[in-house]
């Protein structure tokens, strides 16, 4: 079992997943998103190879309406 | 006339740059976008709902990419790294994009921007390739820092964002355009088309705005409004006004051939 902050919100997976398998479990897959994993962005081309290990912390943003 | 505006070696059509915040829905950002002319649009970065957001329209389809110049914003942060962090998902976001609106608040109240804050946001951003149009106080010094930091467009605010409350110190305003030689571009603090077209007059390169538009009755009219605006205040700027005088009048009319001989009736 691991412990990852999503967006400020702490989740829990069974095992250490991929960046790609986390976007696909929280039903963000195929939107246009992008994704910072401790501070540092991790680019869509390394999502399938990027694995999540406990404790990590990930932002994941969209773009919104704003000035 | 060929006047367009230049910025990061881009040429623009529109001096006009709008935001896509608090609108009524993602139809009607389109809308006022379109009858803004407006090319560049500004977005901010915002996390994802967790898990309930599967058929949510997205803005990236309302103002498709291909179509509009996107300008992330780092509205919200209070910090350089913050804003760098911001920037950084946003260049990823929008692959490779790196045309950036930086700005870094001092506190909620004015959103008045925290200028050495910004200033080393600035530095780090140029570091790393991305082109940085910088919302800043309307502090001439300050704005060369910025232009030789390598920003490509200083954005002075008018009055405080989303105030309405026009262009309170066109002297400051006058001042920055004077300082530095990329684009001046007013960001915050347009109420109304004059103010945007007192703008314009003053020299400034470009005038960019949300709520006047968002907060309007009819955003779509007053998006038309302000379009009109901006290039009515531009080409009266590269008109060139008459002089102002003082306490005497000029007649525009003959002075000579009025058919009365009393002088004090030729007007």
């Amino acid at each position: 079992m691991i412990q990852v902050t999503v967006n400020g919100a702490a989740q829990r997976f069974e095992a250490p997943l991929a960046v790609a398998d986390l976007v696909q479990k929280m039903s963000l897959a195929g939107r246009r998103i992008a994704v910072e994993r401790n501070g540092e962005i991790v680019p869509k081309s390394v999502h399938g190879s990027t694995l999540v290990a406990d404790g990590d912390r990930l932002e994941i943003v969209v773009a919104v309406g704003g000035g | 006339m060929n006047d367009a505006l230049l910025i990061a070696g881009k040429s623009y059509g529109s001096r006009l740059l709008i935001g896509t915040g608090k609108y009524r829905d993602f139809a009607q950002t389109r809308a006022a976008v379109e009858a803004s002319g407006a090319e560049i649009v500004t977005v901010a970065i915002r996390r994802t709902n967790i898990g309930q957001n599967a058929n949510e329209p997205s803005l990236l389809e309302a103002l498709p990419p291909a179509k509009f110049t996107y300008l992330p914003n780092t509205a919200g942060c209070y910090s350089a790294e913050d804003a760098v962090r911001t920037l950084r998902l946003a260049r990823e976001l929008l692959e490779g994009h790196d045309l950036v609106k930086l700005e870094v608040l001092g506190d909620p109240h004015t959103l008045y921007p925290n200028m050495p804050e910004t200033l080393k946001a600035a530095q780090q951003l140029v570091k790393e390739g991305f082109k940085v149009m910088v919302y800043c106080s309307d502090d001439p010094i300050q704005a060369k820092m910025l232009e030789d930091a390598g920003c490509v467009a200083i954005m002075p605010l008018a009055s405080l964002i989303g105030s309405g409350m026009g262009i309170l110190n066109p002297w400051n305003v006058q001042l920055v355009i004077d300082a530095v030689k990329i684009p001046v571009i007013v960001d915050a603090g347009v109420g109304t088309a004059s103010d945007a077209a007192i703008a314009m007059e003053l020299g400034c390169d470009g005038v960019l705005m949300n709520t006047a538009v968002a907060a309007a009755k009819d955003p779509v009219m007053m998006a038309r409004a302000m379009k009109k605006a901006v290039e009515a205040g531009r080409e009266a700027y590269l008109a060139g006004r008459m002089p102002k005088k003082l306490y005497t009048a000029t007649p525009s009319s003959p002075t000579e051939g009025t058919i009365s001989a009393s002088r004090s009736k030729a007007a």
